[in-house]
């Protein structure tokens, strides 16, 4: 539980850094503090699972390996951060700091023993993205955005403590294993249970952008600055998932036979929505809104399945798709600033792509890979994930949602190749845009993850 | 380890062509492939003639869920393992006179390209299969998509769409079929072990369509072909062989690998509706064959009549069939590779590809017409010519499992003369046209590419045995599991 810790001290001490003048000390703070809490989630990795502060939190290879993402995509979006520092209405401390704290919720959800510990860890999460997202404060799509993120999430929450109160009346304890147990020996479970159940998974479905509760998310996307959007859809989703794979397997497996039809049809609905409606978005930033609820619609296809494999099928799956969406935004971001000078219409549409190739080829090819990648082309972990997922569909036996995942992932191909055709196949009037080593350092880094996941997933999947 | 390095030359070439300067990178490409082709040819050499898989590599991959990263030469894989080994050198030398833009990314798509496919034709677990199944459609759609013609951005993405969502059928039944194997650890994934597997019918008969659908449209087969002819002309003429000469012949090789031995029972109920789609396509390809103008759109409709042969063959699952199939995919990528580049050479000089406004061409270059003569019969399967042998074993074997079939599939010969002669005829003899008044003689790289594969017309026209013998266990060995 050492991250929780560190994140929380070292975070204040990154908000009482911003006191001093010269800011340029904040990025590579904030990028030590990451690397050290990444350090530290993995020092135990070796022990036994074990029950941490009265039975409140969990500690086992899975959620380690998931702290882990959320860490490590925490740090690569904070390195993409350079260039907002330069913004003098920008307060980049409280970013940095509310960033390392929003963390601390994520590693939270992960790892809860306790229904309170979830609900604790959501709402950090949360209510330090609503500030996020309205961080671009004379942006009115940005207020916008905000505004409305806030109210449906206060409202889902609302669901979602509802829910929990229910479990609470059914089961007489907030506990997963208290829970388990009472699902395991009662026969007949009193229908709170049950309510309660669809209660909390609505409330968390809506967290990670679930169809139908998904109409949030692309204007939320959207208007959020970039590199938030970047933070929204890796580290949210991914903290959202790992708590829903905790909730399932640890307390409500043996209630499979209630529940699967329900997720079933939601992951369908999911796949659908995020699917087909990305295929007509002219702006590469909706696209990418709809890309990831279409990835949460895979990701719920494994638990939907929830075999002895799901476990590892989402935690490979979230980390393909957080590199990869990384580094799709951080190459957004960069092209965006440049073709905004010209105009501000094309910044985020899929033009703003055009002639990247020619000018830019490193940028091209990065973003190439990455979409790649989230199509599920093999040779990227993409694929692999998508393997993953699929054939524990396979295993459950979950035939007919297995052939509609693949029809949608043929969709996909269609939306994601409309970046790569732009860079490559169309003139444009980009010029050679400078990137930073640093930065190019870290697309680099999550291109190479990429592809060497591409070709020995057995590096990761053998872990967890 | 010597399969691996198959795989790994063009590959390694591949990236230290990225690397060099665009001048010589051609150089390099050409180098790296003659090395492969020495290699493939010392690999001829010492292949063993029986049933065997030889010169097999195999290391663990994804150790948790078994899947191995393993490879072998039988005699099933050893001709297109040879038809890739010796076309690509060939198809880069085809591009010297012809100046690429980008010419290391060029040139480096095309040594990943002949990678993947060797790993196609060797790999021995189903997984592996198909990732280089997959991964050979990036090269491709990328020379197709960035160096192409008019059309290209539409056409080759319909391309890339359309096998993806195929060969994504065929991922379910591989993960299905891995899901049935037992073996001392788990699972596994070597196609081997899918032969022992003996599913009910049903079953047989859902997995033939996943595998079907993959390997129809790769061919493709009627009525998948839609992407085929739009693909073939908008595509640069180097992209374009490789499409022809070798890629297709991806979907035979996984009908014969995959299909024949995985799902007899499948095949017992659906093999007469493959023939049959097979044989439409014979026909629909070369009566629309007869009606094009464009040279080389004609000889994309006469390739997906050529490999609808080849497909029925197959399916007839007789000896003569598939042994007909496997020298037919070697003969059919010569010839087309070598047609292909005649059109090349032809529209590099007059910048037209209408026969209408071509003609008398032999008078100004007799050696083109030679060469061309020779190429084109091969093609309508000329005896003493390598097209003849793959077509009557082919035809022989479509005959021995339904004669109607056969017969209809028969018009093959007299059609496909009716398209190629009007071809050659049209180009070569006649006036001299505006266009090619001034058409200048073959240059010496020009040559070096048509003689080896006029050499190689010549060698299976008249001596097939060579191939045939070392084909034939395998081959024989695969219809007994069928037929026990």
């Amino acid at each position: 539980m050492l991250p929780i810790v560190l994140l929380s001290i070292l975070g204040l001490v990154v908000l009482f850094l911003g006191f001093q003048k010269s800011k340029n000390l904040l990025l590579p703070a904030t990028l030590l503090v990451l690397a050290i809490v990444l350090v530290a989630n993995f020092l135990h990795w070796n022990d036994m699972p074990s029950l941490y502060f009265k039975n409140m939190l969990f500690e086992n290879k899975f959620t380690m390996a998931f702290s882990g993402i959320v860490i490590f995509s925490a740090f690569l979006i904070v390195a993409l951060t350079r260039g907002f520092v330069d913004d003098e209405s920008a307060q980049p401390a409280e970013y940095y700091t509310l960033m390392l704290f929003s963390l601390v919720g994520a590693v939270m959800m992960i790892g809860f023993e306790n229904l309170i510990m979830l609900f604790v860890g959501v709402e950090i999460l949360s209510v330090s993205m609503f500030i996020l997202t309205g961080s671009d404060k004379k942006n009115l799509r940005s207020n916008e955005a905000a505004l409305k993120y806030f109210l449906m999430g206060a409202f889902a929450t609302g669901i979602m403590l509802f829910g929990m109160a229910l479990l609470y009346g059914a089961t007489g304890s907030f506990n997963l294993t208290a829970i388990k147990v009472y699902v395991m020996v009662n026969s007949a479970p009193s229908a709170m249970l049950y309510v309660g159940l669809l209660m909390l998974l609505i409330g968390m479905l809506f967290k990670v952008s679930a169809a139908p509760f998904h109409f949030w998310t692309p204007d939320v996307y959207d208007g959020a600055p970039t590199i938030f959007t970047t933070y929204m859809s890796t580290i949210v989703k991914t903290a959202g998932f790992a708590a829903i794979y905790r909730l399932l397997s640890g307390s409500f497996s043996g209630i499979y036979s209630f529940w699967w039809m329900t997720l079933a049809v939601i992951t369908v609905l999911t796949l659908l929505a995020g699917n087909i409606t990305a295929v007509y978005q002219t702006s590469f930033k909706r696209m990418m809104a709809y890309s990831s609820i279409s990835h949460a619609g895979y990701l719920l296809l494994s638990l939907t399945a929830l075999t002895s494999q799901s476990q590892s099928a989402i935690v490979f799956y979230s980390l393909a798709y957080s590199i990869a969406t990384i580094s799709a935004f951080g190459v957004l971001m960069l092209v965006s600033k440049e073709t905004g000078v010209h105009s501000y219409e094309n910044a985020e549409r899929f033009e703003a792509f055009n002639g990247l190739g020619k000018k830019n080829p490193l940028l091209a090819f990065v973003l190439t890979v990455s979409m790649l990648s989230l199509a599920g082309i093999p040779l990227t972990a993409g694929f692999w994930g998508k393997f993953f997922v699929f054939s524990s569909a396979a295993d459950r036996g979950l035939t007919w949602m297995l052939v509609i995942a693949i029809l949608m992932s043929t969709v996909g191909i269609y939306y994601y190749f409309k970046a790569i055709i732009a860079s490559y196949m169309r003139e444009g009037e980009l010029s050679t845009i400078k990137v930073s080593p640093f930065y190019r350092l870290i697309l680099i880094a999550t291109t190479i993850i990429t592809l060497v996941f591409g070709l020995m997933p057995d590096f990761l999947k053998g872990l967890v | 380890m010597l399969t691996l390095s198959l795989i790994l030359i063009p590959l390694i070439a591949g990236i230290v062509s990225l690397s060099t300067k665009n001048n010589s990178a051609k150089q390099l490409a050409l180098a790296g492939s003659i090395v492969e082709l020495g290699l493939a040819i010392f690999i001829f050499t010492q292949f063993q003639a029986n049933a065997s898989a030889q010169f097999s590599f195999s290391y663990p991959w994804i150790k948790s869920a078994g899947i191995l990263f393993a490879g072998a030469i039988d005699g099933i894989s050893l001709l297109l393992v040879m038809l890739t080994a010796f076309l690509t050198p060939l198809i880069i030398l085809s591009t010297f006179r012809q100046p690429y833009k980008n010419a290391s990314a060029f040139y480096a798509l095309i040594l990943f390209m002949q990678s993947a496919l060797m790993g196609v034709f060797t790999a021995t677990d189903a997984f592996l299969f198909y990732l280089f199944f997959e991964a050979a459609l990036i090269p491709i759609y990328f020379l197709a998509a960035v160096w192409g013609g008019e059309n290209r951005i539409k056409v080759t993405f319909k391309f890339f769409v359309y096998t993806i969502f195929g060969s994504l059928f065929m991922l379910v039944a591989l993960v299905y079929l891995y899901y049935q194997t037992t073996g001392t650890q788990g699972h596994t994934s070597e196609i081997t072990a899918f032969y022992k597997l003996a599913l009910d019918a049903q079953k047989q008969g859902w997995i033939f369509w996943a595998f079907f659908i993959a390997f129809a449209i790769k061919m493709p087969v009627f009525p998948f072909h839609t992407w085929q002819p739009d693909t073939y002309t908008e595509s640069p003429t180097p992209a374009t062989m490789l499409l022809a000469g070798i890629m297709l012949k991806m979907g035979v090789y996984g009908v014969i690998r995959f299909i024949l031995p995985i799902v007899p029972l499948g095949l017992q109920t659906w093999d007469t509706t493959a023939i049959v789609l097979s044989v439409i396509g014979i026909v629909y390809g070369s009566i629309i064959a007869i009606q094009q103008r464009d040279m080389k759109r004609l000889i994309a409709y006469s390739s997906f009549a050529h490999v609808g042969l080849m497909s029925a063959g197959v399916f007839s699952q007789t000896l003569s069939g598939v042994q007909g199939a496997l020298i037919q995919m070697l003969a059919h990528g010569i010839n087309v590779v070598g047609l292909f580049f005649i059109v090349e050479i032809i529209f590099s000089r007059t910048k037209t590809r209408n026969i209408e406004q071509l003609g008398g061409i032999t008078q100004r270059t007799p050696n083109l017409t030679v060469y061309f003569m020779i190429l084109m019969l091969g093609s309508v399967a000329l005896p003493l010519t390598n097209g003849f042998v793959g077509e009557f074993l082919l035809l022989k074997g479509v005959y021995e499992s339904n004669i109607w079939l056969g017969a209809i599939a028969g018009t093959t010969i007299i059609l496909g003369a009716v398209y190629m002669l009007r071809l050659f005829q049209k180009s070569m003899f006649g006036n001299k046209t505006s266009f090619t008044e001034h058409f200048a003689d073959l240059s010496f790289s020009e040559r070096a590419v048509l003689v080896p594969l006029v050499i190689m017309v010549f060698w299976m026209g008249l001596y097939p045995n060579s191939f045939l013998k070392l084909t034939e266990p395998a081959v024989s060995n695969l219809l007994q599991m069928i037929h026990y």
